[in-house]
């Protein structure tokens, strides 16, 4: 293989698992050191400059960055990343005098936002800092999309909404509430220098079956889910049928649980493992005592004297080849299983029908837009799409990222600059060692288990829709929990013409990841290491040739603590652990037009 | 040396032996020798063989005089029973020990001067007697614990860090044990496990006494320009002249050997191990051609590798003494003890 190329921020990213599973790349591992460090305005911030909304985020990410962690393959479980994230926010001090602020003068530019969804408030946060005049279009009589429609109080309260929300709008945001737009074509003829389309997907799915629409039982779940929001739904049988069983079933189950009903079951087609709600979403709601009912497909729906009495299911039985692939499956019999309302939670669509289809914008066979995955620009110049409007249904954090980036493309484009020549992302690396054997960061390895979650009580939580049931960790849960990190970016930085080649640092690694040989193609080398390299999605960092042999050092990421034990062992220093602090250029950045800087200092910056 | 302990975490797909252990299970305390020093990648090649050859802990004993070297033993397999003896006293202690129960595996770890210096004359013996033992030497020319001081085995003009090249004739310990009548007798070097591996393997499982002389670089005290013993000029300087392949008792003998480069060897105890050589010219069952060998090869200043000799003919101690098969220890007090009766009777026959 060829050296490896660490001038390339790419590679030292890729380490950091958690941050390169983030959408919007969060410096994870720094801020949970800031948290270590009692420094929980600066966690806040850190977070806040990559996600926005990090209050909102510590309580309902969909957190990609979990399943990414080091952690879980080290051993079972990941970093309470997310939790942590809380922990920032709950313990922040006043930080609103460190929040972007507009210019003293506008630069002249109009931009329109339509939605007030969390995609168009990121685009708001990055332009208006740079002087924009930001004119935000809600449908609503209330800013937060799906966040505060969609997902419950009782998972995310409105304040954390209007705070987070509040420090966007503050920067001087022209919000026209109640204001629907029917028509794109009239938007267009306003005069904006660009606009932003942020109005999610808003479309629940519905389920054609025999008898779907003889009776005012059966809801939609996500229009359901906004009525009680809003209140105007208060109540609900005893009997509930959830259909479907992704995350949106899980908050029309809870919800339905805090309205009245007493027996709520969660009805999937298909067995456990494909599911496509969280894992935690799932223990949430079987917490609650849910019933989780796998291999039901509805069929339909039935009645007794004009009256919905339950729903007619399909029992199925599924083949799953050796890939974890699954067949169709075939039915082995029906049941009926009894209930008073039935609410559909099978996914959203994306719809336009105000966006006219002679002006230039073009969409595909599901009526999706057709974007740029990169500039979020859309087959007509000037308009851009992000969040759930782009791409169809994903999350918080992705609609932040389209947010930012489409922040970038419109002031380009509102520049008159080439809108996909931006800035690359930068890197900065600097040496954590202070000592013989001390080290920036707390590099001893912490073999505590994932730090549980503290709930209110089962029965306390019912009493009120608005309780929110998670209490976030205290400070020692807090201070227990920041120590399983394991520094990912604190990366192990090799220097060959240092090397004797005496294989201390292959000896002391507790996870034998290191290993030196004979030079080879990836595929071989991967089986001939100390360790065999089976995780291909893990990169091989493999160094120049070493002067006395002319052998490699070869690292295999995979597993690596970052426990700095082979750069202590090293009698040269060939191994040092330094810092990676991966720059991620934003609108603000470009509009500087050069490289993000960094905070210089330590680990614990 | 390092502050924190190495993390209880492995990877998971480490291999595990007969006894469902990793290489991890055969670890010890974390060194405590200075970073970069030879004798931790022997530690390492040690905790290797003795997982390869799925050793029972307690089954083990370690046993050392005193040095940078002799503290090997805390460093692999905390579960084995060790002794650190006094300085170049590790022979007597090992011999005591075996003695006393032959069924366990002896690995004495010593150094240059523990072993060619002030435990001379202790070395020697334990050869004579074919003591049933793994011997070490961790070879790096200086006496590293008390700061570099040159050692026996010093060759002539190596450079000091300080001071003037040393003038005296260097002991060499394999040639030692060869005039002696060792009956394996290898050398190898820290910085090549794939090579050390299994010669400390096929130490182990001989029966009688094994010497694996390693080069062992000192980073701290002897692993500068001029220094022979470097890890710069070993790498330089050493030659493989045979290798040997440990064959586990589960395994057949599969790989395809060149016929007269290549030699079973079967061990005592059941074991094989196939020597191959990889220099036509050297015959490693006679003792006078290893010996010719090696000095012609030694004044030419190379670094001879591998199983210089070996030889399964001879018996080991307890063999020669005609003792028991039951470990001493095992045996009930009556059959250590034979008794007033026998004693008078003994007594008898020479009066
Ligand atoms: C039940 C449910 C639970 C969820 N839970 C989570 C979770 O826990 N974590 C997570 O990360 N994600 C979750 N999601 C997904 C997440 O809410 C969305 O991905 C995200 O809100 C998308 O943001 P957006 O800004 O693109 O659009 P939205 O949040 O949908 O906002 C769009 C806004 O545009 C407005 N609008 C629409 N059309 C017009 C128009 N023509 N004119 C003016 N305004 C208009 C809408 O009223 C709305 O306010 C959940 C979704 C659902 C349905
Ligand atoms: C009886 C006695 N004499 C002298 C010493 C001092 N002493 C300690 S270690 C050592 C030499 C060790 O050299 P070596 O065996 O080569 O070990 P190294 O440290 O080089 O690995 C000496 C002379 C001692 N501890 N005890
Ligand atoms: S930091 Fe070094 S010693 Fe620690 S796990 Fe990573 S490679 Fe191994
Ligand atoms: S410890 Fe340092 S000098 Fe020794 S092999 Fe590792 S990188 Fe090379
Ligand atoms: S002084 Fe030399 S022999 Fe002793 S631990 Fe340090 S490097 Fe090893
Ligand atoms: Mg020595």
């Amino acid at each position: 293989m060829k050296p490896t190329d660490t001038s390339n921020p790419e590679y030292f990213h890729k380490v950091v698992d958690c941050q390169y599973g983030c959408p919007a790349h969060t410096d994870v591992p720094a801020y949970i050191r800031m948290i270590a460090q009692g420094q929980f305005s600066d966690a806040y911030m850190e977070n806040r400059k990559s996600n926005v909304f990090p209050g909102i985020l510590g309580r309902v990410c969909d957190r990609p960055c979990e399943p990414a962690c080091r952690r879980g393959r080290v051993e079972d479980k990941p970093v309470a990343i997310c939790r942590l994230k809380r922990v920032a926010a709950d313990n922040r001090d006043d930080i609103t005098d460190r929040l972007p602020k507009p210019p003293p003068q506008n630069n002249g530019k109009k931009v329109a936002l339509i939605g007030a969804g969390c995609a168009s408030l990121t685009v708001a946060n990055d332009l208006r800092p740079l002087g924009y005049d930001v004119t935000i279009f809600e449908a609503l009589d209330t800013t937060g999309g799906l966040m505060r429609t969609n997902i419950p109080a009782f998972r995310l309260p409105p304040e954390v909404l209007d705070e987070e929300i509040g420090y966007i709008l503050d920067m001087g945001v022209d919000l026209k509430l109640n204001h629907r737009i029917d028509s794109m074509k009239e938007l267009l003829d306003e005069g904006y220098d660009a606009v932003f389309v942020g109005t999610g997907a808003p479309k629940g799915k519905n389920l054609e079956l025999p008898g779907r629409y003889d009776s005012d039982r059966i809801h939609i779940g996500i229009e359901w889910l906004e009525s009680v929001a809003f209140e105007h739904i208060k109540e609900i049988g005893k009997r509930v049928l959830i259909i479907g069983v992704g995350n949106t079933a899980m908050d029309c189950c809870r919800t339905s649980l805090r309205l009245g009903a007493d027996n709520v079951k969660v009805m999937a087609r298909k067995p456990r493992g494909f599911f496509k709600a969280s894992e935690w979403e799932l223990e949430d709601a079987e917490e609650e005592n849910v019933d989780i009912m796998v291999n039901h497909s509805p069929k339909e729906f039935v009645y007794e004297d004009g009256k919905l009495v339950g729903m007619k299911f399909d029992l199925m039985e599924y083949n799953v080849d050796e890939n974890g692939g699954i067949d169709r499956g075939t039915s082995t019999g029906e049941v009926v299983i009894p209930c008073d309302d039935v609410v559909l939670a099978i996914g959203q669509d994306n719809a336009f029908p105000w966006v006219e289809r002679d002006i230039g914008i073009e969409f595909d066979k599901w009526e999706c837009p057709v974007v740029d995955e990169q500039t979020m620009m859309c087959a007509r110049d000037g308009v851009f799409f992000g969040g759930d409007s782009a791409f169809g249904p994903k999350n918080i954090i992705w609609a932040v990222e389209h947010g930012h980036q489409a922040a970038i493309s419109m002031h380009k484009y509102c520049q008159g600059e080439d809108i996909r020549d931006r800035l690359p992302m930068g890197l900065n690396l600097s040496s954590q060692k202070m000592g013989m054997h001390e080290w920036s960061y707390s590099n001893d390895y912490d073999g505590d288990a994932r730090t549980q979650m503290r709930h209110v009580d089962l029965r306390e939580r019912f009493k009120d829709i608005k309780i929110e049931v998670e209490l976030g960790f205290d400070a020692e849960q807090a201070a227990q929990e920041v120590e399983r990190c394991l520094n990912c970016d604190i990366q192990t930085v090799f220097a060959a013409p240092l090397c004797i080649e005496c294989d201390a640092c292959l000896d002391i690694c507790p996870v034998d990841c290191l290993t030196i040989t004979k030079n080879g193609d990836e595929d071989d080398l991967r089986t001939r290491l100390k360790a065999p390299a089976e995780n291909r999605e893990q990169d091989l960092y493999v160094s120049d040739a070493l002067p006395q042999t002319a052998r490699v050092m070869v690292k295999d990421e995979d597993l690596c603590v970052h426990c700095g034990l082979c750069a202590e062992r090293c009698p040269t220093g060939a191994w040092d652990m330094q810092k990676s602090k991966i720059l991620i250029p934003y609108a603000e950045d470009e509009a500087a037009g050069v490289q993000p800087k960094t905070a210089a200092g330590g680990a614990g910056k | 040396m390092t502050y924190i302990a190495k993390p209880k975490i492995a990877h998971p797909s480490l291999p595990k032996n007969e006894l469902g252990l990793t290489t991890r299970d055969y670890e010890g305390a974390v060194s405590t020798l200075c970073a970069g020093c030879g004798h931790d990648s022997v530690t390492a090649a040690l905790i290797q063989a003795v997982f390869e050859l799925d050793i029972e802990p307690h089954m083990l004993a370690k046993i050392s005089g005193i040095g940078c070297s002799s503290k090997t033993p805390t460093y692999f397999v905390s579960q084995a029973h060790g002794f650190n003896s006094v300085h170049g006293r590790m022979p007597s202690v090992t011999t005591g020990a075996n003695a006393a129960n032959r069924d366990m595996t002896y690995i004495g770890v010593s150094g240059d001067g523990d072993s060619l210096s002030i435990g001379a004359g202790q070395f020697v013996h334990a050869i004579r007697r074919n003591l049933n033992m793994c011997y070490l030497i961790e070879n790096n020319g200086v006496y590293g614990l008390t700061k570099g001081q040159f050692s026996a085995s010093a060759d002539i003009g190596s450079k000091p860090k300080k001071g003037m090249p040393n003038q005296q004739e260097p002991i060499d310990p394999v040639s030692t044990a060869l005039s002696l009548g060792a009956t394996y007798i290898a050398r190898s070097f820290s910085g090549d496990k794939e090579q050390l591996v299994p010669l400390i393997k096929g130490a182990i499982m001989h029966s009688g006494f094994s010497l694996v002389d390693i080069i062992s670089p000192c980073v701290t005290f002897n692993d500068h320009e001029g220094s022979t013993k470097s890890y710069a000029h070993t790498r330089e300087f050493y030659h493989h002249v045979s290798n040997i392949d440990y064959i586990h008792p589960s395994k057949e003998i599969k790989a395809s050997y060149d016929e007269g480069e290549s030699m079973p060897i079967h061990l005592h105890g059941g074991d094989t191990i196939v020597l191959r050589k990889l220099n036509r010219d050297y015959d490693p069952t006679s003792r006078a051609d290893a010996f010719k060998f090696l000095r012609d090869r030694f004044n030419a200043g190379e670094v001879i590798t591998g199983l210089l000799y070996v030889n399964e003919g001879r018996a080991e101690m307890h063999e020669l003494m005609g003792n028991t098969d039951t470990p001493l220890s095992q045996l009930p007090y009556e059959g250590l003890q034979p008794g007033n009766d026998e004693l008078k009777k003994l007594q008898n026959r020479y009066r």
